[in-house]
């Protein structure tokens, strides 16, 4: 067990970059919250923190913890598998809502539902 | 053996992730974690989800490898859509209608877990009685090459392994 202030000049440069990273990139999802159009656009902009977002975050955890207590600390490889299980079923909740609501309200431009065949179509 | 653990796979990942968990691997924790996985592997028995079959295995290093490769790939892509200048006025998006012939519930899973953990397209429904996918992608060009990219990029190495 050694005290952050002990951490290796190379170990504390690889663990602030990816946090900034990580961080960087949840950020600009939420930025994406704010510029994007269309509620299937802004779907896409918050899984840049739940993916490579997360990802660099805990890299860095893992990195810096390991080298702290002098052990290999892994118990992030679970978030991250949690999080790529759990996400798709939050986004298919939500777009699929949002799509049952554009059918009935015949709202823009949406796929008609299923068994309807349909050639395609952009947004807007 | 099948009656006291249905799930050997699962159990065996439920345990894994205790000890990960717990970080120790001592024998109180593995006789603890080994109860924890009892019980939730009956408690799934009593689900009965549908059986997994897991065929050629040698096909998932690289298809992982390949999802991480795109993950990158396609944060980059859309942060750089996101903080564009020029403006949203140019880029399309929109749904594309995937015909899968994959039928394997895991792998479908899988697949949406795919789709979803890159940025850019989003798996909206699926119609399981004509197999037909709908999925919206942020920066639309060809439908068509979506249609191409799911079906040999995704699909093909997912039907390997589970079908």
């Amino acid at each position: 067990m050694i005290h952050a202030a002990e951490l290796p000049v190379w170990a504390a440069v690889i663990v602030a970059v990816l946090l900034l990273l990580g961080a960087g990139l949840a950020l600009i999802g939420s930025f994406g919250l704010l510029r994007l159009r269309s509620f299937y656009e802004r779907v896409h902009a918050p899984t840049l923190g739940t993916t490579l977002g997360i990802g660099c975050v805990l890299v860095a955890s893992m990195l810096f913890f390991s080298l702290l207590q002098r052990r290999l600390v892994l118990h992030e490889i679970l978030i991250a598998v949690l999080m790529v299980m759990t996400t798709p079923v939050t986004l298919m909740l939500l777009a699929r809502a949002a799509l049952y609501r554009d059918r009935v309200e015949r709202n823009g431009s949406v796929p008609p539902p299923p068994g309807v065949r349909w050639e395609g179509g952009e947004e807007r | 053996m099948r009656r006291v653990l249905p799930y050997p796979l699962i159990a065996l990942a439920l345990l894994l992730s205790w000890l990960v968990l717990a970080g120790s691997a001592s024998l109180g924790t593995i006789l603890l974690g080994g109860m924890v996985t009892l019980g939730g592997s009956w408690a799934l028995a009593s689900l009965a989800p549908p059986r997994a079959r897991l065929r050629r295995l040698a096909v998932l290093p690289g298809l992982l490898r390949d999802v991480l490769v795109e993950v990158v790939r396609s944060n980059n892509a859309v942060a750089r859509i996101i903080l564009d200048p020029a403006g949203q006025g140019r880029r399309q998006s929109g749904f594309v209608q995937i015909p899968l012939d994959m039928r394997s519930p895991q792998g479908l899973a899988a697949l949406a877990c795919i789709l979803t953990a890159t940025p850019g397209t989003v798996w909206v429904e699926y119609d399981s009685s004509e197999g037909i996918m709908l999925l919206h992608v942020l920066d639309l060009v060809d439908a068509s090459e979506w249609v191409r990219i799911v079906k040999e990029k995704w699909e093909r190495r997912l039907m390997e392994i589970f079908e």
